[in-house]
């Protein structure tokens, strides 16, 4: 009886923690955009497999970045999965707040992987977070406005090029503008653009010592330039454009170029909501002549998994859903080609389908042409190429961003932002003990 | 000839009035409007006010991607919740201020008003480990304890320049008779008080519905409330602004229908005691 008893007891058990395991309910952070909600509503598919059920969390990118931070440094173990970039994931690792994520199945194929990705989202040659979708940045421009001027854009074009573009196009009494660039303070956003641009003139950030590097030439040239540039070719009021503000004029047909993320050229190229969709070419980001060093960044939107979860097996089953081939014919099959994430897997670009994509080559060309661990042309101690991968960057890339805003706007010259972003970053580096 | 400046006073009057409350709705009906846009239309310029082909394909989206009610359901019992315990401790503790006051009153009262002058994030990393501790992240609890907390300074100040309005002599007459203190504030003093109490709780749900800070950083998937949902829909890369003010307009619907109708309360309460 005794022994009956307990036999059954023990079935129970088992049978309860069996469930437990299957039944898991998984609480995802995320960002709202176009790809991400593309996978919420792609979720049943995962539950169907695997019998998981998945909660959803979306915020706007700084809160989302502001919650998730909080929430793993002080372990407050409220996601299952986070949504994070590339500049967080080398850093978060190194602090152990990450789960590995090199023991998923081998039918995962994680060498499919772009190996620009993989650089970018590993740390000590581990993967600690899968790209759901990868960008680079490029030019976008109008080839009824190019034909017009009577100017070309090669596919490898440099900044003179640019220019000699953005003038022939600028046509200010009909509100169309050469060149539409991010002028909006912030790490992000505009010192995303300018870090890139800087890259591309032969510039870096910090030397070997970690000394800022703002007070050279080099510098000097690329931000001249940019100011030159935005400010007589480019829309009135951009310092206060960032993506969506760019991406609103350039859809209205105001804008002659647009150097941006790649993940814009479906949004321009949609007939729904842009008027310019038939007449927009892609063309490499520009450098300048003799710089070995194009100004194109590198980002992804990858799936981490915080350490310390209860749910790691589940929460593994379903990043290795959501970054996988299946689920890259899955949103083909229900949604085209076209909507597909791009940016993270080869095998992708390697699809005759998704080779007819207007957009697809100008993107894989532009992410293999960025490389993380060296984005200069000069030794850098760091990693990243529009920003720096270093805890202490989001405040100093925000502070320069502000400076190189009010340039912008006409509130002070070139010298003045470069001196007052040096002697900025010099401080802060100081009293983080660099 | 003195009616004719009265009714051209009157006219100016009501023209100024209209003028400025358009000003300050103006935002609010702007985001009504996009809502029923497309994508494209909502960023179309020169900006498109009432001649547009008028849809609800955005809320349509927003229903279908959401669960609104789930976030509206949260959203009522925290601002209800917290307002509702707020009113409990805020009538004695104003009670006590008005009529038994001390020699400190005075500076209790400008200490409470104080704690609303320190930046609500400088507190955001203890209350969050205290939370983790207490495990009340992503509660609907701990999220009413502290809109309550955070809150109930305005309460009692606005409790107590109602009840300081009362003449004290009624009370006294009521504790003549017999009244207990209880009896005092339950039978004389809440009844005297209601406009005042009122506009109190309804202000602090307005408070509480919008307060988008604390809501936002204590919560996940369980406890999120509508400001969460307004938050899901705003988007750093692609333009999304139609659905956005679709979420928006479904957020404040609610809210602005109780201020709707119950301005007239409102106003009374807000000004009451101002006219001697």
């Amino acid at each position: 009886m005794y022994l009956k008893n307990a036999l059954c007891a023990a079935t129970a058990l088992t049978l309860i923690s069996t469930t437990g395991a299957f039944a898991e309910t998984l609480t995802i952070a995320t960002v709202n955009n176009g790809d991400m909600i593309r996978m919420q509503g792609l979720t049943d598919d995962f539950t169907a497999k695997t019998g998981h059920t998945v909660e959803w969390v979306t915020l706007e990118e700084n809160v989302l970045r502001q919650r998730v931070t909080q929430d793993i440094a002080a372990k407050g173990g409220q996601f299952d999965i986070m949504t994070i970039g590339m500049y967080e994931t080398p850093i978060w690792a190194a602090n152990e707040w990450l789960v590995s994520l090199e023991d998923l199945p081998a039918s995962y194929d994680k060498d499919d992987i772009l190996p620009a990705m993989r650089a970018g989202l590993s740390h000590s040659g581990n993967l600690y977070a899968a790209p759901f979708y990868g960008e680079s940045s490029m030019i976008m421009y109008r080839t009824d406005l190019m034909e017009k001027a009577g100017v070309s854009m090669p596919d490898a074009p440099t900044w003179s090029d640019v220019e000699a573009a953005a003038k022939a196009m600028t046509d200010k009494d009909n509100e169309i503008y050469g060149v539409c660039l991010r002028g909006k303070a912030g790490w992000g956003e505009n010192m995303a653009f300018i870090t890139t641009v800087a890259n591309s003139f032969g510039a870096r950030w910090f030397d070997e010592n970690w000394k800022p590097q703002l007070d050279t030439p080099e510098w000097k040239e690329a931000v001249s330039f940019y100011n030159n540039l935005l400010t007589s070719y480019g829309p009135p009021g951009a310092s206060t454009n960032g993506f969506n503000e760019n991406l609103a004029l350039f859809q209205q047909g105001k804008c002659g170029m647009w150097i941006d993320a790649t993940v814009a050229a479906s949004f321009v190229t949609n007939p729904n909501d842009s008027t310019v969709a038939d007449k927009v070419g892609f063309a490499l980001a520009p450098n300048k002549e003799g710089v070995d060093k194009r100004a194109n960044w590198l980002w992804a939107w990858a799936l981490a998994i915080p350490a310390g979860t209860q749910k790691e097996a589940a929460a593994k089953q379903f990043i290795e859903w959501a970054t996988s081939k299946d689920y890259i014919e899955l949103v083909a099959s229900k949604e085209g080609w076209a909507n597909v994430p791009p940016g993270a897997r080869t095998s992708l670009y390697e699809n005759p389908e998704y080779q007819k994509v207007p957009f697809a080559k100008m993107t894989l060309e532009s992410i293999n042409a960025a490389n993380p661990d060296s984005p200069t042309v000069q030794p850098v101690p760091y990693v990243g190429i529009q920003y720096v991968a270093i805890p202490e960057w989001a405040g100093i890339g925000t502070a320069a961003g502000q400076e190189f805003s009010a340039m912008v706007a006409g509130q002070q010259s070139v010298d003045e932002a470069l001196a007052k972003a040096q002697a900025n970053t010099a401080e802060e580096m100081e009293a983080a003990g660099y | 000839m003195a009616r004719a400046v009265t009714t051209r006073r009157k006219t100016i009057n009501t023209i100024a009035a209209w003028a400025i409350g358009l000003l300050i709705f103006f935002p609010i009906l702007w985001t009504i409007l996009t809502s029923f846009k497309t994508e494209a239309q909502a960023i179309n310029d020169p900006p498109l006010f009432f001649f547009f082909d008028w849809t609800l394909e955005n809320y349509a989206i927003v229903q279908e991607r959401s669960d609104y009610m789930r976030y509206l359901w949260n959203s009522v019992i925290i601002a209800g919740g917290s307002t509702l315990l707020g009113i409990v401790i805020g009538v004695p503790a104003a009670w006590s201020m008005a009529f038994v006051p001390s020699k400190r009153t005075k500076d209790i009262l400008m200490w409470m008003l104080s704690t609303k002058m320190l930046p609500a994030v400088g507190v955001l990393y203890p209350i969050y480990l205290l939370f983790i501790k207490l495990g009340l992240l992503d509660t609907r609890f701990g999220l009413t304890i502290v809109l309550m907390l955070i809150n109930l300074p305005i309460i009692i100040w606005m409790l107590y320049t109602y009840f300081k309005e009362i003449p004290g002599e009624i009370l006294e007459a009521a504790r003549m008779d017999g009244a207990t203190l209880k009896e005092e504030i339950l039978y004389i003093l809440t009844p005297m008080a209601i406009p005042g109490i009122a506009s109190t709780v309804l202000l602090n749900i307005i408070l509480a519905w919008n307060e988008a800070f604390w809501t936002l950083n204590l919560t996940a998937a369980k406890a999120a409330p509508l400001t969460a949902f307004i938050a899901s829909y705003s988007s750093p890369e692609g333009l999304f602004y139609a659905k956005l003010s679709a979420a928006s307009t479904m957020a404040i619907a609610p809210i602005l229908i109780l201020g709707w109708f119950s301005q007239k309360q409102l106003v009374r309460g807000l000004t009451f005691g101002a006219v001697k």
